[in-house]
């Protein structure tokens, strides 16, 4: 009777086995967005142990300054921020001067008048529209996103059964995945028998249809890296997206860190736990 | 737990309070020498570890509120600075906000352990009711939580669970409009999700104590599902079981640790790192992970029942499926609790595990999504079917057409059996 009932449980968890990687085939046959999956790269923030490299948000600030900020707002990172550990690494120095490069309103002073002053380390990016509506006008009717979080408001769905391994190895980069194939990805001309709407440039790996208002933002030698770093449009895509990595998330570098030493903690505490245990129960069958 | 207590205070202090509060011998008997029956295996743990997750739920929400602001307006610039201003305020935040999907989890392991033992049965019905409130509170408090970001799942999220209400004929609509304080989500709702969100924890905490209260009476069921019988079935609370809950509730912190640390955001949605904008409604919009099989029952119900709309037969088949939970103790016709001594009970049983596993995928997908050459809705009409079933047909069935395994006499008898099983190999 028993090994009977074995039999069918066995028989139902089949089923279930079966039932469930039938519908990663199943989701392959839907037209999703995007049209390409975003290409998974090395990044030296991932893993257990991974942390920025900055060297490489210095390049992508310099990105990120020079071409993103033309349209985008990053209304959430402050120009003191580029000093903060397991950032840039920029020096207070290097910061000031970073930050007295643009303008802030201030005021009212003692006469009750606003005035305008240079920035300071305690200010935020400058925004490059007063207004959304500004921002829209400007951009034929599409608001560019603020950048602030962006590295972790955009992520592909992995589906089934993808999700359920991604629990145990972690697949946090998505969102720069997602961004450096964004900024690589655009095909020009479309394919042959692909309408794109007037103003909209053609690419695959954006989410949410065939294509997008923003134009291809980078190229290959756009801009000069002093440090000997290849200038190649993969590249500058890469380093901009570890670089809003790190505005998205600013503190990852403290909390792998964090995490390693609490791990550790906890395993042999888990251990002493286990021998305490052992000891207690030990002549008490059970 | 008057009927054991061999609490005997020994210092001058101690018999000071034993005179006018005697709380000492409250902790003593509940925590100490509680008898309890010392073939429990590890998924009795989950008690402590729930415990455990609403003492941290409690304390990294109370840090939390001292920093957040309930004004739709700065809302979720408020988490922002929280996550990237308030020392350490990073930590705090992917603890609270992962530390809800912990509970679940360990909820979830605490139910269905109750649902293979039948630790609901007589005497335990009011024991187990109580934990189906525990369970409703939680499932409010995740929701409002899940809100206070005010990103664009908090928003929507929000706007599609109590446009639930509206189903409801007549008083539908009035009963939405007081709890989301308007005609839409808004700063109203916010403020009330924020007020209610920091009370319910403290309900739960006063629900805990009378489940707990009722688990002293009752005794704690064990895997054999049969009753104490004398002393040589149990073993006092302290150290038998405190060495036991500690080490699981530290093997859980492990578990807990590993999203915090390494994979934070794995459990939520990225749209919920867009502030809440109540002009562009996300493509697909889903609760959090925790409702996805609730979600999925609500959406299966896509047909007219008579005088009853598709909308309000899917609201009724979703909270029939939290509320039949509290008939259960009645609806299990079988006198045999342990589903091992149960062969037909096991093989529903696990049926209905994997079945609710499934129903949270569905909860998951577009209702129009193909499944193995079936639209996800027809899918989840079936496993709706077999989640009432179990219930409703199965359990009361089974207690007269199964036949069950003999039962041990006692605790002990079958410990001894086993060790000397044991020991002839």
């Amino acid at each position: 009777m028993t090994a009977k009932m074995i039999r069918w449980a066995a028989a139902a968890i089949g089923l279930g086995i079966a039932l469930s990687t039938s519908f990663a085939a199943a989701e392959e046959t839907a037209t999703e967005f995007p049209l390409l999956k975003p290409t998974r790269q090395e990044w030296s923030f991932a893993g257990f142990f991974g942390q920025y490299d900055q060297a490489q948000l210095q390049r992508g600030y310099h990105i990120y300054k020079e071409v993103c900020s033309s349209c985008h707002s990053m209304k959430l990172v402050k120009f003191r921020n580029l000093a903060d550990e397991g950032g840039p690494g920029f020096t207070e120095e290097q910061v000031k001067a970073l930050a007295a490069e643009f303008t802030i309103m201030d005021g009212p002073n003692d006469e009750g008048e606003m005035f305008e002053r240079p920035r300071l380390p305690s200010d935020p990016f400058p925004s490059p529209y007063p207004n959304d509506k500004a921002a829209s006008f400007s951009n034929g009717g599409a608001i560019p996103p603020d950048l602030s979080l962006i590295a972790k408001a955009r992520a592909v769905h992995r589906g089934f059964p993808q999700f359920v391994f991604d629990m145990f190895w972690p697949y946090q980069e998505q969102g720069p995945d997602y961004i450096a194939s964004l900024l690589t990805g655009y095909q020009d001309p479309p394919p042959e028998g692909v309408e794109v709407p007037e103003g909209t440039y053609y690419n695959p790996h954006f989410m949410n249809g065939i294509s997008l208002r923003m134009p291809p933002p980078i190229d290959d030698d756009l801009l000069e890296y002093t440090d000997g770093t290849p200038q190649t449009k993969e590249q500058y895509a890469k380093d901009v997206a570890a670089f809003l990595m790190w505005a998205a998330e600013p503190h990852l570098d403290a909390r792998k860190a964090l995490g390693l030493k609490v791990m550790l903690y906890l395993i042999v505490f888990a251990g002493i736990l286990y021998f305490a245990k052992r000891q207690v129960w030990r002549g008490v069958p059970h | 737990m008057s009927g054991h207590s061999t609490y005997v205070p020994k210092t001058a202090l101690g018999k000071w309070f034993e005179a006018r509060l005697p709380v000492v011998r409250l902790l003593h008997d509940t925590a100490v020498s509680y008898p309890t029956p010392r073939n429990l295996n590890a998924l009795w743990t989950f008690g402590g570890i729930l415990s455990a997750m609403l003492v941290v739920q409690i304390v990294t929400g109370i840090v939390l509120a001292m920093h957040y602001a309930a004004d739709s307006r700065v809302a979720f610039q408020s988490v922002e600075g929280i996550m990237r201003d308030v020392n350490w305020g990073w930590l705090i935040r992917y603890l609270h906000s992962n530390g809800a999907s912990m509970f679940f989890i360990a909820v979830y392991i605490h139910i269905f352990r109750g649902l293979y033992y039948g630790s609901y049965k007589a005497p335990r019905e009011i024991l187990w009711i109580l934990g189906v409130i525990i369970y409703l509170l939680m499932m409010a408090a995740g929701f409002m939580g899940y809100v206070l970001p005010w990103g664009q799942m908090s928003f929507w999220g929000a706007t599609v669970i109590t446009n639930f209400f509206t189903a409801i004929p007549i008083i539908g609509q009035p009963i939405q409009t007081l709890l989301i304080g308007g005609f839409s989500v808004d700063n109203a709702t916010l403020n009330r999700f924020f007020s209610l969100h920091y009370l319910i924890p403290f309900l739960i905490a006063g629900v805990v104590v009378l489940h707990i209260w009722a688990l002293h009476v009752a005794g704690q069921n064990n895997p054999l599902g049969i009753d104490v019988k004398s002393d040589k079935d149990t073993v006092p609370f302290t150290p038998y079981a405190t060495s036991k809950d500690v080490l699981w509730i530290v093997l859980f912190m492990i578990f807990y640790g590993w999203f915090v640390f390494y994979q934070p955001n794995f459990l939520g949605h990225p749209d919920n790192y867009i502030e809440a904008n109540p002009l562009a409604t996300p493509a697909h919009i889903v609760p959090e992970w925790y409702f996805l099989p609730f979600y999925a029952i609500l959406r299966a119900i896509d047909f007219n029942i008579g005088p009853i709309d598709a909308k309000l037969g899917g609201v009724l088949a979703m909270f029939g499926a939290i509320a039949v939970l509290a008939f259960l103790p009645w609806l299990d016709t079988s006198k045999v609790r342990s589903g091992n001594f149960r062969p037909i009970f096991r093989v529903a049983f696990w049926v209905f595990a994997v079945n609710a596993l499934f129903l949270g995928y569905l909860g998951s997908v577009k209702t129009d999504d193909i499944i193995l050459g079936m639209q996800a809705v027809r899918w989840a009409q079936l496993s709706t079917a077999y989640y009432f079933a179990y219930f409703l047909i199965i359990l009361p069935l089974l207690g007269y057409i199964e036949k069950p395994k003999p039962l041990p006499l006692s605790i002990n008898d079958a410990i001894l059996a086993k060790s000397a099983a044991g020991s002839a190999h």
